[in-house]
């Protein structure tokens, strides 16, 4: 295997040589249709971002609303016309709102911004390669991206409002377009916008994987690897098995739709008039989407895991604690989630007993996350701590990824789930463990590759207040929801003005939304920072963070294939942080053995006798000798 | 973009205008005043970073070392355990008192029990590792003085907590397993007393309710029998849909065991009753079954909650349109014989509108319905 990676290098390295001396790179080759992985990683982040800032502003218009259920704000009027009249957001927009949140979230923020991002930057410089192994359909990759953004967000120029029958879109009420006047344009827009996304997401699985798999460098075997490029490479795995089944559904919907067909509709009755359809089953569409929509949220959380462990491991300065069990632990999940997705159905009329067995393997993968959290704190303890702010963020995502993974248990509990089921417990829930916790692991990275990225340092001081106002303000927002949704309280609700019995929860929803109001602000002092520090930053040494992993040793100013001269070779695992006996608190993996003599441990050498002959030879050898060290031949 | 929302607000109708200017009128001084505000306090933010940074740089010229920022972070992640642990407590008193009262069925007193003891073990998950999580940050902030404990694996531990996880989960599901499977069980057993029969059918954006008559059957339905007068669209050619009675408000005889036939016309609507620990969608095409038993009556919950207003109710909670929001009925347990005597006074499905539609010579089944309530009466 790792032969066949050689031979690929060299021919890449003619290759590239070929590149920089006869092509002159232009405005648009540079930055708009970029092939260079670095490039493209940063496009994607910046749309990321510009689309997470949307989605934000879309949950801070919903949570007035639930906040001043009966006040009027002509201002709302003023910015969003006939959706907002009379200064109040209608009903039936209200429930656009949360579900373009929904859509913009979890897949245009937390599966191509957090996966487009880092796959592309890390892949490449993690594992010692040039570009990725198809540049050219990583550029398609991100231009079907952009163009799925563009087509979801134009749904709000459209009279009849963007798509609004919740984020999971499950006809009847998506294919009726008579059913809510977002079922209509809307829906079609946002149909098209996945398609093209999903799309824009295969070809860039597709290459993640094979990078890994074929173009890393000499020595980098797969237990050398980075924790973020395990998490990277099962991610994208998972996102290529999964996508095409949404694509399958959401195609069948389309069907359903404009060509008369019946996969989803059966014995409908709309408004009182007879539909023609006849034999299909709603629970259909909800078996596809979910057996894409469990395996997402691993999508949108591995990376955020991968990411912490890493940022966790350099600036504790030790090793990650029970790497195996930590890769172990991300194939486990990544195999369990495609079998779990049933949790999502306990009360959609499936079958019972299959609900059962769905509890059962639920519950299952809940010992694999189990183990992360305990490795993680593991890792902490006796650590040598660095707060930079992305460590912040790191343990953040930690914090969150427990908070809300616990109440995990109550819900992939079927006879539990009876009760709390599409009520706001299931919202506190997962906007804790996948919300929360994997942006938290998507700005920790952020703010640790920003330097590689655009070779100067962030504000660390912004970066602290940034953390601390938004990791207070998420705790703010969804703590409390628990109770609401323990008290019956359901999720997509316009007003809770109806109920008499939750009347009492109006003092908590307007304490939820000034809550998220400071966390949004707060995330100006992100942009902020984020923009000023791309031209204004501290200029970036070579390794500001004292990390071993192969990124650092390329020149901070870019270069179209990576190093300039040959790529490293590899020789030991990332995570020597705190060696005893070796000079320094970190051993970079391009150093070899037999260069830190004075550090070595038996572990080192489990497979390699001649190395342990040396070892032994070298311990063997009297103390009070202090010439040169000796050499591994 | 201000264009496109301009170029939208053109084309609808003039009707909003019509409904009071005053009242559309931005207040541009109040939109100022907050835009004013956060201004004022990034200006603030920003003070306070110059002046950290004017302290930090004179500690440097006085020879010293800079602002230990670590130090500080580390002291504010202690904070901030402190008053996140109280802040969790108070929320459990406070807001944890606000959820749903008791279980007012045999089934919810089950999974309330389940409930409780996840809620005690995962409560004891939670703060034992937030409170090494946070801790640890403190304890072992960063110092010049002191390295990190090379520490890359210990296979004991790990298995420690590989194992003791995998054990309690799979104590939780067994337990989820065999009550989730009773609780679903929609059919009576034997030598059980047969289950009151209640259809409920859910459109946009109401609830449907019909009972059984005398015959304790409710008559079947098919969707493309659907008229303005026969709503459900049940079907007359068979005998037992003549006796079915419709109603506005679900009662409930107390301690009976009651099976709900859950339906939906349009989209997939969910029957929500959180009282008595009851979901299950409807789904159009797809009958759905719950059947559960309610053990409280609504005076005796009244009593109990001291809420003379108290109504147990049944709502949607799937998303169903513009009007998901507000669509309820009123659920009433009470005694038998107050049961008994409402359903007596409920209209027959069959009326007189529908049986002038089916053409009905409506001698007989007119006979059926009085002679049905009369029966009732007794």
């Amino acid at each position: 295997m790792s032969t066949v990676a050689v031979h690929d290098h060299v021919v890449a390295h003619h290759d590239e040589h070929g590149h920089e001396h006869h092509h002159n790179e232009t405005f648009v080759s540079k930055y708009i249709f970029s092939m260079d992985h670095k490039m493209i990683a940063k496009q994607f982040l910046i749309t990321g971002i510009t689309m997470a800032v949307i989605a934000m502003i879309l949950s801070i218009l919903f949570r007035i609303q639930l906040a001043y259920p009966d006040k009027t704000f002509p201002l709302l009027t003023t910015l969003l016309g006939h959706f907002a009249p009379n200064g109040r957001i209608s009903t039936e927009f209200y429930l656009s709102l949360v579900t373009i949140h929904g859509t913009i979230m979890v897949f245009f923020v937390l599966t191509a911004g957090l996966s487009g991002t880092f796959a592309n930057l890390l892949i490449p410089l993690q594992v010692g390669a040039r570009d990725m192994a198809s540049p050219f359909m990583n550029m398609l990759s991100y231009w079907f991206f952009f163009l799925a953004s563009v087509i979801m967000l134009s749904s709000f120029f459209v009279q009849s409002g963007p798509a609004s029958g919740g984020w999971t879109i499950y006809p009847p009420l998506s294919a009726l377009p008579k059913a809510m006047p977002g079922s209509g344009m809307g829906m079609t827009l946002w149909l098209i916008s996945m398609v093209l996304f999903v799309a824009s997401s295969l070809m860039g699985g597709i290459n993640y994987v094979s990078t890994i798999l074929n173009m890393r460098t000499k020595g980098m075997d797969l237990w050398k690897m980075p924790l973020t490029v395990w998490a990277l490479f099962l991610t994208a795995i998972l996102g290529v098995l999964a996508f095409p089944v949404l694509v399958a559904g959401v195609v069948l919907l389309i069907f359903d739709r404009s060509f008369g067909t019946s996969f989803y509709l059966s014995d409908i009755v709309l408004n009182g008039v007879q539909q023609p359809y006849e034999g299909g089953s709603p629970i259909l569409f909800q078996h596809l989407f979910w057996f894409l929509g469990h395996p997402e949220v691993y999508i949108v959380i591995m990376p955020a895991m991968g990411i912490s462990s890493e940022i966790m491991s350099v600036n504790s300065r030790k090793p990650i604690f029970g790497y195996h069990a930590m890769v172990y632990s991300l194939i486990g999940i990544t195999v369990l989630s495609f079998i779990v997705w049933g949790h999502h159905m306990f009360v959609t009329g499936m079958n019972p007993f299959l609900g059962g067995v769905f509890m059962i393997t639920t519950l299952i993968i809940a010992v694999p996350s189990a183990v992360k959290t305990f490795n993680w704190l593991a890792t902490l303890w006796r650590g040598n701590i660095r707060f930079t702010p992305a460590m912040l963020f790191a343990i953040g995502m930690v914090s969150f990824f427990i908070s809300g993974g616990l109440t995990g248990i109550f819900l992939g509990n079927a006879a539990l789930d009876i009760n709390l089921h599409d009520t706001y417990f299931v919202v506190a829930h997962f906007h804790l463990v996948m919300g929360s916790a994997a942006i938290f692991g998507m700005l920790a990275g952020v703010y640790h590759w920003f330097p590689k990225m655009f070779g100067r340092l962030m504000d660390e001081k912004l970066g602290y207040l940034h953390f601390w106002l938004t990791f207070i303000g998420a705790y703010l927002v969804f703590f409390p929801m628990h109770f609401m949704g323990l008290d019956g309280v359901p999720r997509r609700y316009y007003a809770f003005t109806e109920f008499a019995s939750m009347q009492k929860w109006l003092t908590i929803n307007t304490f939820v939304t000034w809550a998220a109001i400071m966390a949004a602000l707060a995330q100006v002092a992100f942009i902020y920072n984020f923009i000023v520090s791309i031209f204004a930053g501290k200029k970036t040494t070579q390794n500001p963070w004292e990390s071993n992993t192969l990124e650092w040793t390329t020149p901070v100013e870019h270069l179209h294939g990576n190093w300039p001269g040959e790529i490293p070779t590899v020789y030991r695992w990332p995570y020597d942080y705190s060696k005893p006996g070796a000079e320094e608190d970190f051993i970079p993996q391009t150093v070899p053995f037999s260069q830190t003599m004075s550090s070595n441990l038996p572990h080192d050498f489990e497979d390699n006798p001649a190395g342990m002959d040396e070892l032994t030879k070298f311990n063997a050898r009297p103390k009070s000798i202090d010439g040169e060290e000796p050499k591994i031949s | 973009m201000l264009f496109g929302t301009n170029l939208l607000m053109a084309q609808t109708p003039a009707a909003a205008a019509g409904t009071g200017e005053d009242a559309n009128q931005v207040d541009w001084t109040g939109v100022a005043y907050y835009v004013l505000i956060f201004f004022l306090i990034c200006l603030g933010v920003a003070v306070i970073g110059k002046i950290l940074k004017i302290y930090d740089l004179s500690l440097k010229i006085q020879g010293k070392k800079g602002l230990k920022w670590n130090n500080v972070m580390g002291v504010v992640c202690l904070i901030f355990l402190v008053a996140g642990l109280y802040g969790a407590y108070w929320s459990f008193t406070v807001q944890g008192c606000m959820t749903l009262p008791e279980s007012a069925s045999i089934h919810g007193v089950k999974i309330d029990e389940m409930f409780t003891v996840t809620t005690i073990l995962t409560m004891i998950v939670f703060f034992i590792t937030q409170i090494l999580l946070f801790g640890f940050l403190f304890q072992y902030r960063h110092s010049e003085k002191r390295r990190a404990h090379f520490l890359p694996h210990n296979n004991t531990i790990e298995k420690v907590w590989t194992i003791v996880p995998a054990i309690v989960l799979t104590i939780l599901v067994v337990f989820g397993f065999f009550t989730w499977q009773k609780i679903m069980d929609d059919t009576d057993a034997k030598g059980e007393v047969a289950s009151i029969n209640i259809d409920i059918t859910g459109h946009q954006f109401a609830w449907e309710l019909r009972y059984p008559g005398k015959d304790g059957k409710l008559g079947p339905k098919r969707f493309d029998l659907t008229t303005a007068a026969n709503k459900l669209g049940v079907d007359f050619t068979k005998k037992s849909s003549f006796d079915d009675l419709s109603a506005d408000t679900m009662y409930l005889p107390v301690n009976r065991s009651i099976k709900l036939n859950i339906q939906a016309q349009d989209v997939i609507h969910s029957v929500y009753m959180p009282h008595f620990r009851v979901q299950l969608n409807a789904v159009p095409g797809l009958p759905t079954y719950f059947k559960f038993t309610p053990t409280i009556t609504t005076s005796e919950m009244r009593h109990r909650l001291d809420d003379p207003k108290f109504e147990y109710i049944v709502y949607c909670n799937k998303i169903c349109g513009g009007g998901h929001y507000n669509m309820q009925k009123v659920v009433r347990v009470v005694s038998e014989a107050e049961y008994l005597e409402w359903l007596s006074r409920q209209k027959p499905y069959l009326t007189d509108g529908l049986k002038k539609e089916l053409h009905f010579a409506d001698a007989e089944p007119q006979k059926a319905v009085s002679q049905n309530r009369l029966a009732l009466n007794n």
